[in-house]
């Protein structure tokens, strides 16, 4: 389970995708930094998966008796070049379009017009990533064996070509890979959410009884910060924000008031008052908002 | 108007439909669609109206953080189901084989004839070179390649590459290894295209020189007619694929470098389609040529099987991608 990214990565990597139903999905693109640790899980899975799979080949090899280890070489070989090659592709065909690095991390793989992802929008995305990823990896072993300063200068200059290409996601505004921008795809969140209790739910006022001023200190900024405090149930935090908010609206605590009913019961009720309001079409922004 | 807030009862009323949707979402991203019921698939879409619906109505009415970005999440999951798969995997197929594969391949006749255009040129030079020159030899074959094939090899040797039979396997450990390597050649060629064409020219060329030099070598000693028969049983889809993929490279360059009336963008986004049905085609000639090299190149001896199967291949293709054939209207 992934929370919600913070607000100010969703300002700025919030796209618009409207449904034929005509709703606005408000789907958020991957951040460079989660993509990159998304590659590199896949990265250990891979050679994990490649060093297991080369354990039960030798296995079954002993097991069988073999006394000539050709074939299950063969065998070892093609595994490994159908896993670096077939791995993300087999995964990104699949329902779920995400390979498992991407499912860790809450990812998945989306046609950008918001059509279907395509088998050959799969394949095109992830053979570029022969120039992105195994070329720069190619230079790198070029530039161990490199023995002139002429091939020296040649390494480098491959690298910095190729480096434009790895680090090509953090130049665009949709993080887009050569890949994507090949196969008209891009990268989303798609985090799987559990629905939290409703916060505001069977607060019949709990003996608080907040005057109409009171209702009216906060925005809706205010209360959607007031619902995470809740839902992360700090208490520490919880006790801070309770003094603060008693403060603004002038509020005599009495000896045997918890902070989080508190809270909760004024929660509901300022949610409860914004919610009202909202209903005849004023949106209070935040506390500076006179609306 | 404490305790009975509107978003509360609307989250109640609704909040089964999510779970349900929610639960079936689950098992199918678990695994197959034939996991759901008959009855469980036709719901899938009223769910996910209704989802949708929610969503509208929760960002207009409900203040509540949670449950809209829950709803979002749950919207997003349901949309990809139900617009990611319109035709089933079966169809897709027939239509790809049918007609997707061979159309992508023919429009990139242009690309397609430069990049073999570009393997014939260097394998001529290559064979030019070694021809008047063996010293060039050493120079143009990357010496893992060789495993003793060099000018230095007697003709018997030479001839008994040929046509020995590696320890009565039908899949030799060599075999192997250079269909992997081309098959790796095939895709860098194709990923290559992105940087302006030039690379895979490079490539291209780079793939030719050797070939003609192993030519030349061959010829030397008078077995270029057995060579041609070892190399085009398989060679011929190899190469084939090869060239497309460098064809297909070459279609995302040039979109790059020339897009034309449209966006960058656009424009390789367009020519990324054309090129990746193309590409897929390609994967399955690779894996024909990796059989084909396996298993007919160490079990067909004769000269003329040998040419007879790389001919009989290479016509197949040709008359599958560029025979004229009868527009089917479109479903």
């Amino acid at each position: 389970m992934t929370s919600p990214a913070a607000p100010d990565d969703n300002l700025r990597f919030a796209r618009r995708f409207v449904t034929p139903e005509g709703a606005d999905l408000g789907l958020v693109l991957g951040s460079a930094g989660d993509r990159a640790a998304a590659f590199l899980l896949d990265l250990i899975l891979m050679i994990l998966s490649l060093i297991l799979f080369g354990l039960v080949v030798l296995a079954i090899g002993i097991a069988a008796g073999a006394k000539d280890f050709e074939p299950w070489g063969i065998i070892g070989l093609l595994g490994f070049f159908v896993l670096r090659n077939g791995w993300f592709i087999i995964f990104e065909t699949g329902r779920r379009a995400a390979t498992p690095g991407k499912r860790v991390l809450g990812l998945r793989v989306a046609a950008r017009d918001g059509g279907r992802l395509t088998t050959e929008a799969v394949l095109v995305r992830n053979f570029l990533r022969e120039i992105e990823v195994f070329l720069p990896i190619m230079f790198l072993i070029a530039a161990q064996q490199a023995g002139d300063p002429v091939e020296g200068w040649v390494v480098i200059l491959g690298m910095i070509w190729t480096g434009c290409f790895l680090l090509f996601p953090l130049f665009n505004r949709d993080r887009l890979r050569l890949g994507d921008v090949v196969a008209g795809t891009w990268v989303v969140k798609a985090p799987r959410l559990r629905l939290g209790a409703d916060l505001a739910a069977g607060q019949t006022s709990n003996g608080f009884a907040f005057s109409r001023d009171q209702l009216s200190a906060y925005g809706v900024k205010e209360l959607q910060v007031l619902e995470a405090v809740l839902r992360a149930r700090d208490k520490r935090t919880m006790a801070a924000v309770a003094d603060r908010i008693r403060r603004k609206i002038a509020w005599y605590k009495t000896p045997d008031e918890r902070d989080g009913a508190f809270l909760q019961a004024y929660y509901a009720a300022l949610r409860g008052r914004l919610e009202h309001r909202l209903l005849f079409g004023h949106r209070r922004k935040d506390k500076f908002d006179k609306a | 108007m404490n305790g009975d807030l509107r978003s509360n009862r609307f989250r109640t009323e609704r909040e089964g439909d999510w779970q349900v949707l929610e639960r079936l979402l689950a098992k199918v991203e678990g695994g197959a669609v034939s996991r759901l019921t008959a009855d469980e698939l036709m719901r899938m879409p009223l769910l996910y109206r209704s989802v949708i619906s929610s969503l509208s109505v929760a960002r207009a009415t409900s203040l509540d953080a949670g449950l809209v970005a829950y709803l979002e999440a749950l919207a997003a999951r349901a949309y990809f189901f139900v617009y990611g798969a319109r035709t089933s995997l079966g169809t897709r197929l027939v239509s790809f084989f049918r007609r997707d594969w061979p159309a992508a391949v023919r429009s990139l006749w242009r690309e397609t004839l430069v990049a073999a255009a570009i393997l014939t040129l260097a394998t001529v030079a290559g064979f030019a070179l070694v021809w008047t020159n063996p010293d060039w030899y050493g120079a143009i074959m990357p010496e893992a390649m060789t495993q003793g094939r060099d000018p230095t090899a007697t003709t018997a040797f030479l001839r008994d590459t040929l046509y020995h039979d590696p320890k009565g396997q039908p899949l030799s450990f060599f075999a192997t290894m250079l269909f992997t390597h081309n098959s790796g050649v095939s895709i860098l060629a194709f990923a290559l295209g992105f940087a302006f064409c030039l690379p895979t020219a490079l490539l291209m060329a780079g793939n030719g020189l050797p070939l003609g030099a192993l030519m030349a070598l061959y010829g030397s000693r008078g077995l270029l007619i057995p060579l041609g028969g070892w190399l085009s049983i398989h060679g011929t889809t190899e190469l084939f694929a090869t060239v497309i993929a460098g064809g297909a490279g070459f279609r995302i360059g040039w979109a790059v470098l020339f897009p034309g009336r449209l966006t960058r963008l656009e424009a390789a986004r367009r020519a990324g389609h054309t090129a990746g049905a193309a590409m897929a085609g390609v994967v399955v000639m690779l894996v024909c040529a990796g059989i084909l090299e396996g298993v007919g190149r160490q079990t067909i001896r004769l000269d003329w099987a040998r040419y007879a199967v790389g001919g009989t291949m290479l016509t197949l293709w040709l008359a599958y991608f560029y025979l004229p054939r009868r527009e089917r209207a479109p479903r």
